[in-house]
């Protein structure tokens, strides 16, 4: 654990990032205090001004200020996926960790269902529950944790069967340890490292997600600011305006890059002998689920 | 007799943190000859047929000078460049590697790569290529050839799948054969099988051999000089059995004592298979 | 071979039953009432006596099972019922949406494979190089640009600066290009990176060592490493067909590309359940599908797996 920070602190591309996205962050949580206009107010007289020392970012085409509703967006945005993903990570820990340790019915029970879900294709699972239960945020969010559930349970389960098989776990539990005693102390702290991976490149796999989805509309609804919501609007004013979608397509850019590069990041410094190719979270799992074939002894 | 190799002074390090992996050895293979190299995992045994052949990892450079005197010229292995070795390398030098399983293609017909072997080196046609493939699978006493070359390597099994290593290195027809370690992943049935199969080659064909294992009982049988590495250095070098009669150095006199005992057993073992068959 | 085939048929039998109960009770979760909703489609208020008969009408409180074999058995002849929008019926909306969705996701899948067969592999022949480097980054940058982004820029690029292609519509040949290219740019970084790191892994297996060893040309060996490689590819490959028909729904929306997309997002704003529900089910079933060729396909062109199966 001490030698994974070491290398992370080391790393000084990984500290910037991870800055940049605690900055991101507060500026989310701190949109309300920070933002400098209200960003549903309307000021048509004002509409499509470029950036100015009054408006940073410029104004939109109802003459809202862009820098405050970039701000108020990010919050939806990046808290609501924030919250997704701990929602839909901790219940995957939850029964991943319980299918996992436990083997036996339990383990099956939970896979065939696992498996049940998983048959169905996420997009299609997603657009029916919003489909059923009427638009808006809160349903996304529902929809999201109920479509991605069950990918985290077999993920964290593989992880925990990987760990099981370690012998200090075995030991462990020969030397008599309470079953909780093991989960907290040893399977949870060496686990964590590829949860955390888990989280930051899923985190940015549901902004991803949830902007697209309120790019279509079936999010947020006006005036409300977010960020797939701003880009929405600004293709509507593609032909005279195109200026509008930038400020909000970079800030999904960077914001995602930023995760995507952190869940890298961890991943590196977890295991250094990782080719640096920066492997995508589908493939280095899809070799933990499906095995290492035997290297060549080449010296 | 003509030598055919002469090493001197080779020596590799790893350039990531400047070990000495191999220190300044130094032998020679004379034509028609076996040179035994022995000594346990890690000794750097490999590692020196590796340098030789120039298929080392990158960060490995080698110095000193491997003299391969063939029938019309004499080269420097570690000076000459890839396109050269290249050639050398199947043609006049073959390589038998230790884990016959991983060594194929294992999506791919092991005719097919025994044929590609033969069209890219001796310059065949794939027909005639396929036909010196099966000759030289009835060589290694396989029953079916034509059974086996159309087989994928799954299916054969780890001494079939040697067999079919030292008979693409047979039909090469090379000055010099590498073996490094046949038999330590085999059974001690096909161990003996493919040990005899060496002999015979040794017998009729006249090639020369550099035999790697650490099984001093092989070693024993098949060698004539004998090279003896710990840690990267060797230890003791000269005929086999002046060595194994008298050794010199600590070290082998302690492999020989206590690695002998364990591999009479296994000259018990190719005696019964003698009988059987 | 073939007892695997017809195990794996055999086995879909009860994932196709559980989807159709999954997508029936689906729409028995809808806060509205399907009588009240059919009622006001055809422009009349719902009051309490005609919202019984539709009730009665529709066999709305027939018990859970007849209704849902009802369900079924029409829906297995292409019955799906009418929309609540326009009354048309809803299996022939779909038929008529689904050819430009699959011819889409066909166009995009076409452009995939070849940029990220090409990239990949040039990749890994020349790892580590500043073409890699320069590749890699590329492709990073890629996996963060939102999909939805990317189709706006490129439409403005290309459609409304340039002019060269049109910006909406399934009119000309061209306008398929934009949008299957956008759909195309989140997957292509996915699989350059898949593969790339396939052929790696493969380059230091023992089987290049002994090419090696046998004097083979490089090129020989890059042939073997590649064909090793496709194959683990080629699985992950095949999965993304599902996705890319499931995934057209942004594209199709900026592009106003008439395809089932369209259709599904049309039907979510205007409540349409019939619509919706019969989406479901044959995405779902389509998904299923196509997992299980992907998942033959992958076993068969497997030499050690085709044995085995």
């Amino acid at each position: 654990m001490a030698e994974f920070w070491n290398r992370f602190k080391n790393d000084r591309l990984a500290m910037g990032v991870s800055f940049f996205l605690l900055m991101v962050i507060s500026l989310a949580i701190l949109a309300p205090l920070l933002a400098p206009y209200d960003p549903t107010a309307q000021n048509i007289i004002n509409k499509f001004q470029g950036p100015s020392l009054t408006h940073w970012f410029g104004t939109d085409q109802l003459g809202r200020d862009v820098l405050s509703r970039i701000l108020y967006g990010g919050r939806i945005t990046i808290l609501v996926s924030v919250l997704t993903m701990v929602v839909t990570i901790l219940i995957g820990t939850v029964l991943g960790v319980i299918a996992g340790y436990f083997r036996g019915w339990v383990d099956d029970v939970i896979m065939r269902i696992c498996d049940i879900m998983l048959s169905f294709p996420s997009e299609v699972l997603i657009l029916a529950i919003v489909g059923i239960l009427g638009m808006g945020i809160t349903n996304i969010v529902l929809a999201t944790v109920i479509a991605k559930w069950a990918w985290y349970v077999r993920m964290i389960r593989s992880i925990v069967i990987a760990f099981m098989d370690s012998n200090y776990i075995r030991f462990a539990k020969v030397a008599g340890c309470s079953t909780w005693h093991i989960v907290r102390k040893h399977l949870l702290v060496g686990a964590i490292g590829e949860i955390a991976v888990l989280a930051t490149l899923d985190t940015a796999a549901i902004i991803l997600n949830i902007s697209a989805l309120s790019f279509l509309g079936l999010g947020v609804q006006p005036p409300t600011a977010e960020w797939g919501m701003m880009l929405n609007e600004a293709k509507n004013v593609m032909t005279t305006n195109p200026g509008q979608m930038l400020a909000p397509g970079m800030a999904i850019f960077m914001v995602v890059a930023a995760f995507n590069f952190l869940g890298d990041s961890i991943q590196v410094a977890l295991n250094p002998k990782i080719n640096k190719g920066f492997s995508t979270k589908r493939y280095s799992l899809f070799s933990a689920l499906f095995g290492r074939r035997k290297k060549a002894v080449t010296q | 007799m003509r030598v055919l190799l002469d090493v001197r002074n080779l020596t590799v390090t790893d350039l990531r943190d400047q070990d000495e992996i191999i220190h300044d050895v130094s032998f020679s293979v004379a034509e028609n000859s076996c040179l035994g190299i022995v000594g346990e995992s890690g000794s750097g045994k490999s590692m020196i047929t590796r340098a030789l052949l120039g298929i080392t990892n990158p960060w490995l450079k080698s110095q000193g000078a491997a003299v391969f005197k063939s029938q019309d010229s004499e080269r420097d292995l570690l000076r000459e460049d890839e396109n050269s070795m290249r050639e050398i390398r199947g043609k006049q030098i073959a390589m038998i590697l230790q884990d016959a399983m991983s060594a194929f293609d294992p999506i791919a017909k092991i005719g097919d790569q025994m044929v590609e072997t033969f069209v890219e080196n001796k310059n065949l046609s794939k027909k005639q290529s396929l036909a010196l493939a099966k000759e030289a699978l009835g060589l290694m006493n396989i029953h079916d050839p034509k059974q086996v070359v159309k087989k994928y390597p799954h299916q054969l099994s780890g001494g079939m799948l040697q067999r079919c290593m030292i008979a693409t290195a047979l039909a090469m027809e090379p000055d010099l054969i590498i073996a490094d370690e046949p038999t330590t992943a085999l059974d001690s049935i096909n161990q003996g099988q493919v040990v005899e199969e060496f002999k015979m080659i040794r017998q009729k064909m006249g090639t020369a051999l550099i035999f790697i294992s650490h099984d001093l009982g092989v070693v024993k049988y098949l060698s004539d000089r004998l090279l003896v590495m710990k840690d990267g250095a060797a230890v003791e070098y000269g005929d086999a059995g002046d060595i194994f009669r008298n050794p010199q150095h600590a070290y082998t006199k302690y492999l020989i004592d206590t690695r002998l005992e364990l591999t009479e057993s296994f000259k018990k073992a190719m005696r019964k298979g003698d009988h059987n068959g | 071979m073939k007892h695997y085939i017809v195990k794996r048929l055999l086995w879909m039998i009860p994932i196709l039953i559980g989807i159709s109960f999954f997508a029936f009770i689906l729409i028995n979760l809808s806060p509205s009432d399907p009588a009240e909703v059919a009622i006001r489609v055809n422009e009349v208020t719902p009051t309490a006596e005609n919202i019984a008969q539709m009730r009665e009408q529709l066999g709305l409180d027939d018990p859970f099972m007849t209704r849902y074999l009802t369900w079924l058995g029409n829906a297995l002849q292409g019955d799906f019922g009418n929309s609540y929008v326009n009354n048309k019926a809803v299996g022939e909306e779909i038929a008529k949406a689904l050819p430009p969705t699959l011819y889409l996701a066909g166009v995009s899948l076409l452009i995939i494979v070849v940029i990220s067969v090409g990239a990949g592999v040039l990749c890994a022949i020349k790892e580590d190089s500043i073409t890699d480097q320069v590749i890699r980054g590329i492709v990073f940058i890629g996996t963060a640009i939102p999909g939805f982004w990317a189709g706006i820029l490129l439409m403005w690029l290309f459609a409304v600066k340039l002019k060269w292609l049109p910006t909406s519509g399934m009119t000309t040949p061209a306008s398929v290009i934009l949008p299957a290219v956008t759909l195309s740019l989140g997957y292509i970084s996915t699989y350059v990176r898949l593969i790339r790191n396939n052929m790696i892994d493969n380059k230091r297996e023992n089987y290049v060592l002994y090419g090696r060893v046998r004097g083979l040309k490089e090129q020989t060996i890059m042939k073997h490493v590649f064909k090793n490689s496709l194959q683990t590819s080629l699985t992950a490959l095949g999965m993304s067909i599902p996705k890319l028909i499931a995934g057209t729904v942004v594209i199709e929306n900026i592009f106003a590309w008439p395809g089932i997309g369209r259709l599904c997002v049309t039907a979510i704003f205007n409540r349409d359940f019939p619509m919706i529900q019969a989406y479901v089910l044959i995405m779902a079933v389509l998904f299923v599908f196509c997992n299980l060729l992907v998942d033959l396909g992958s076993v068969w062109i497997d030499p050690r797996r085709r044995r085995e199966a």
